[in-house]
């Protein structure tokens, strides 16, 4: 109990820290950028290992989510509420009810196909979505949505992915997270013991997809211009090479992979162009020598308790 | 009009079916979906591209020297990248797929630049009128010699011994190496067999459609991966079957709406598909061992 109160004491005051960095403008724009960049990057790869991790699906495309909720938020705060960063929360809550929308979808076809036809079938969305954006007046076209008010901050970040981490380690270690990691480990067999794997596949899918929406709208609202092939098949790719990177069923992977890759590739910027060949080679030596990850399955105590998995 | 599309379709069906030939032999035989394969596609329109432009050399020699070399870097990367997880969980070898397209994407990036070159012109270019019926040399060439190479394939795998051993391997992974065969011997054929026809299919389209750049390996390589699904993943049939009905479709939607839609017919074309033969249209339907 000490240590939670401690924990709680200690978000807080970060919390505090960087609504003071906001405040007063203190940190380099270019280091509170990065910041948030990895906290984006954090809420993205969590979210994803519900799907991909505890779940042991193969889902490409997260993007496309991500996608969702960046265009339904921008499009919120533009043309429906008043330009107020007070009203931003709801923008970015819309955001990522449009993407657990459209997860729900997503979570139907996953009741029969499993593994590579699941991977074909998030592909398929995450296509047919960015056509969507690219074909349809109504989300600018090509050229995307520009002019979005700069309303992410540090504070807004960090709100947002303890938020999101907090969610996800409750739903691992109750209920349904039980079923999850069921479902993943023998299907048939959690089918048997009553885990009702329909239910536990719909959860799993729309929270991952709300989350991923979240982090879309806030990514949205920091580079304040979208279009659609920001949300490609790239995109994807990066957020599933933070999730290997940093292990799979493990939240403090999650954070890891996602914060490292980040820095890596800022600190590899002096290579140019180069960085993106070193980068999945670094990937191919990672999968080779250690296929696990950097966490794989374990956590840091501190942070989570007990083994969740 | 329409004799002029059915030969696009026919010239980009067969394009697609080289491709999707090579995702689904290696899925026969690994399980693995290579994602790297378009953009081997695309190494090996550029390697066509170099040695037209420095070496100047005929056609035929350019289409047996790319096959070649692209079919050893194909071995290559399966020998350095994918046999050292022969015994990983699947989703590190996809993981590893997946960053290889990459690598191969960026290099050629770094290395040759992203602007679009132009493919030189191989083969003068003819166009034969008869009434309403009128058809280039290029895309005569392009189809028969696709079809002649699927029936080359068809009969590698239908009488020779080393594809009698790739049936099965498809077959049984587990009983295929008691029986004497060397599975990574016959691994070895088949990326190099897969990634040779993908290389061709680069200098077809070096042909057909002459800008080339560093990022066509990934759309082109997608939609040939969805005709293998289409077909039935690890169906040698279906590849081919899924590679002409792609085409067509492909070529009817862009007559029919606007070009920018076509992606989203092409997917959602899958999508339709898989929901109703979760397998494909050949494929074989997945057993599931309790």
């Amino acid at each position: 109990m000490n240590k939670n109160l401690f924990l709680f004491l200690l978000l807080f005051a970060l919390a505090g820290a960087f609504a003071l960095c906001d405040y007063t403008q203190c940190i380099d724009p270019y280091v509170a950028q990065i910041i948030m960049y990895i906290g984006i990057n954090i809420i993205l790869t969590a979210s994803l290992n519900l799907v991909n991790g505890y779940m042991g699906e193969f889902s490409v495309g997260h993007a496309a989510f991500m996608g969702i909720g960046a265009y339904a938020a921008s499009y919120v705060s533009l043309s429906v509420l008043p330009p107020s960063p007070l009203f931003f929360p709801l923008s970015l809550l819309f955001g990522g009810i449009c993407a657990g929308a459209v997860g729900l979808l997503v979570s139907i076809p996953a009741f029969k196909a499993r593994d590579d036809y699941l991977a074909i079938i998030t592909l398929a969305l995450l296509m047919i979505v960015k056509s969507l954006f690219e074909n349809i007046p109504f989300f600018g076209g090509p050229q995307g949505m520009s002019g979005i008010h700069k309303y992410t901050n540090l504070t807004g970040v960090f709100v947002c992915t303890v938020v999101t981490i907090v969610v996800l380690k409750n739903i691992i270690a109750g209920n349904f997270g039980r079923g999850i990691i069921a479902v993943r480990d023998d299907e048939i067999a959690a089918n048997l013991v009553s885990v009702n794997t329909k239910h536990v596949k719909i959860l799993a899918f729309v929270v991952s997809s709300f989350f991923a929406g979240i982090a879309g709208g806030l990514f949205a609202h920091l580079i304040q211009f979208i279009n659609p092939r920001t949300f490609s098949l790239v995109k994807s790719t990066d957020i599933l090479l933070m999730l290997y990177l940093g292990g799979t069923a493990s939240l403090t992977g999650s954070i890891l992979g996602a914060a490292i890759w980040t820095v890596l590739l800022e600190l590899l910027r002096f290579l140019g162009i180069w960085r993106f060949v070193v980068a999945p080679v670094a990937l191919i030596l990672l999968m080779i020598y250690r296929p696990s990850g950097i966490m794989g399955g374990k956590e840091w105590r501190f942070l989570f308790g007990k083994k969740a998995d | 009009m329409f004799y002029q599309q059915a030969l696009n379709a026919l010239q980009l069906g067969s394009i697609y079916a080289l491709i999707a030939l090579g995702y689904t032999m290696v899925y026969g035989v690994l399980r693995l979906i290579n994602f790297a394969h378009g953009d081997i596609f695309m190494i090996g329109s550029y390697l066509a591209l170099f040695l037209a432009s420095y070496f100047h050399l005929p056609f035929p020699i350019i289409v047996i020297v790319t096959f070649a070399a692209i079919a050893l870097l194909g071995v290559t990367i399966e020998r350095l990248a994918y046999k050292p997880l022969r015994h990983a969980p699947r989703v590190s070898v996809v993981i590893t797929a997946l960053a290889v397209g990459i690598f191969l994407e960026t290099l050629t990036l770094a290395t040759i630049g992203p602007q679009p070159r132009k493919f030189p012109e191989l083969i003068p270019m003819h166009r034969w009128t008869w009434g309403v019926f009128s058809a280039s040399n290029i895309q005569i060439i392009i189809i028969s010699l696709s079809i002649v190479l699927m029936a080359c394939l068809e009969f590698f795998i239908a009488k020779t011994r080393t594809g009698m051993a790739m049936r099965a391997l498809s077959w049984d992974k587990t009983y295929a190496p008691l029986l004497g065969i060397n599975t990574d011997r016959i691994v070895s054929y088949t990326f190099a067999i897969g990634t040779g026809l993908a290389s061709v299919a680069g200098i077809f389209v070096g042909l057909a459609y002459p800008i080339i750049d560093p990022y066509m390996g990934i759309m082109v390589g997608w939609k040939a991966f969805v005709s293998a699904v289409v077909g039935g993943i690890g169906s040698i049939k279906g590849a081919v079957a899924g590679g002409f009905i792609l085409g067509i479709v492909e070529i009817t939607s862009a007559a029919l709406l606007p070009s920018s839609y076509k992606d989203m017919i092409v997917f959602g074309l899958l999508l339709t598909i898989l929901l109703f033969k979760p397998s494909g249209l050949f494929g074989m339907p997945l057993q599931k061992k309790v």
